[in-house]
């Protein structure tokens, strides 16, 4: 398989604090990788680097085999936070990333907010919403645009318990649709164990990775099989718990 | 009920003020000073013979021009200082030395430049209401949260849609605020410098009502009228804050 997103030796400081010490690690096209580490640990920097948002001092970010400097929606972030717009209706929002390329923008925002389970809701505005619903504005925002990456900074972790696991099985679903490549950052084990493809370990600051894990089981998976457990109990063994 | 129960209580105050006011008049069986009733028959001569409606339409015209030269400025001002750090670290300090002196202060000034006419009042009430526009225009684009900024630019959008979808519909909550500071000052404004010069406005009724012939009850009226319309002003202002594009910002 040929890599999508190939990271160089990237380091990164702060003043004179290091965060990122040298990842390299390759993603596979259509392939889903987690990284999960500590709090704190220079995650949430790692996927800045990796989409574009900041430079790195050493190393170097390549997808497609073209150096990333800046960000692009080629690969498109949803953040822990999220960033839909307040002021826009959902159709407004899963419309901001068209341009003139696109073809009939209403009925291409219709299609992907009734693949994420918003049809009737595309002229209502997100105060409206509750945080899954705002959830699905988001991913369906991105998907609109055919991004060939999806990086996931803690996407479901503002979620309920029970919303983040329903979110989990909802986003398995869509990238049956559509597979994109995803980068997902998470602190949650199980959730990584419960979508990826392969788990990467990050250190504690300045992070580098500690250990990689793949994972072969067919979806839907279940957490409480034993290889799973045998999984979990190996990364939680990894991140020193 | 609830409706009701609002207005009582203030309409309460306003009665026993009124009700302290007449007592007082007629206890201190002052000369000058008009009853209540007084003020009402005052008011309605004016009525009658035109010239309230004339007072208050120069009123408002001169505010209505000043504060929108204010706002045609004070926007694009705002925004260019809100994005462009060297804008705003060139501007921002004149700004605020401006800022702070009354527009009163500037009408010597209006009149050296502009004489007594039109002109003056409507340039002292884009002075009173410009900078506080700008300010406010401009703290909003820097209150902008960076996430939603992100995300434009991940999408990689052209200027015009970063304008005209982010940026504009972001700050345009803090662009009401600010407006509401602005009309209410130029309000303010309009009166006191129509206090100075001209034969129109409600500034000019009250002080022409008092040197021809000590017309307190005409002073009363056009204090009250000027309250009045103040009051109506800031609640068209309110009526934008109710827009659906700003509701997310001054909750649901």
């Amino acid at each position: 398989m040929d890599a999508k997103i190939v990271v160089n030796k990237l380091r990164k400081h702060f003043n004179a604090l290091p965060v990122v010490d040298g990842v390299d690690l390759s993603v596979a096209d259509g392939e889903f990788v987690a990284i999960v580490g500590p709090s704190g640990c220079g995650k949430s920097t790692l996927m800045k680097i990796v989409a574009g948002f900041e430079q790195p001092d050493q190393g170097e970010v390549l997808i497609d085999g073209a150096r990333v400097t800046r960000p692009s929606p080629k690969g498109i972030v949803i953040s822990q936070h999220g960033s839909v717009f307040p002021w826009l209706t959902v159709q407004q929002n899963l419309m901001f990333g068209l341009n003139e390329e696109h073809k009939d923008h209403a009925a291409l925002a219709d299609h992907y907010a009734a693949m994420v389970g918003l049809k009737g809701f595309e002229n209502a505005y997100p105060h409206q919403l509750s945080g899954g619903m705002l959830k699905r504005v988001e991913i369906a925002r991105a998907l609109v645009v055919k991004p060939e990456i999806l990086y996931m900074d803690e996407p479901f972790s503002a979620l309920d318990a029970l919303m983040n696991l329903k979110m989990r099985n909802e986003l398995l679903r869509v990238l049956g649709e559509e597979r994109h490549t995803v980068l997902l950052i998470t602190h949650d084990v199980e959730e990584a164990l419960y979508l990826a493809d392969r788990v990467m370990v990050l250190s504690p600051r300045p992070t580098r990775i500690q250990a990689s894990f793949s994972i072969h089981q067919p979806h839907p998976r279940k957490l409480s099989s034993p290889e799973m457990q045998q999984l979990k109990e190996e990364i939680l063994g990894q991140l020193g718990l | 009920m609830e409706k009701l129960n609002r207005i009582w209580p203030p309409a309460l105050v306003l009665a026993a003020i009124v009700a302290i006011w007449w007592v007082t008049v007629n206890v201190t069986e002052s000369v000058i000073f008009p009853t209540p009733a007084q003020v009402v028959s005052g008011t309605l001569e004016l009525v009658e013979d035109g010239t309230l409606w004339e007072h208050i339409t120069a009123s408002l015209m001169r505010v209505g021009a000043g504060f929108a030269l204010a706002v045609l400025v004070a926007v694009p001002m705002g925004l260019w200082m809100g994005r462009v750090d060297g804008a705003f670290r060139t501007f921002n300090p004149v700004f605020q030395i401006l800022r702070p002196i009354s527009p009163i202060a500037w009408i010597p000034i209006a009149i050296l430049w502009f004489g007594v006419g039109d002109a003056s009042p409507v340039f002292l009430i884009f002075i009173a209401s410009v900078f506080p526009m700008i300010v406010q225009t401009a703290a909003g684009v820097h209150t902008i949260e960076k996430r939603y900024l992100r995300a434009a630019e991940n999408f990689g959008v052209s200027r015009s849609r970063l304008f005209r979808q982010v940026i504009i519909p972001a700050v345009l909550p803090e662009i009401i605020v600010g407006m509401r500071i602005g009309l209410g000052v130029a309000w303010l404004v309009v009166v006191a410098a129509e206090m100075i010069a001209l034969h129109s406005g409600l500034g000019y009724l009250i002080i022409d009502s008092r040197n021809a012939g000590n017309r307190y009850d005409l002073v009363i009226a056009g204090m009250i009228i000027i309250g009045l319309i103040g009051l109506a002003l800031d609640g068209l202002m309110r009526l934008l804050e109710g827009l659906k594009q700003v509701r997310w910002r001054y909750g649901r």
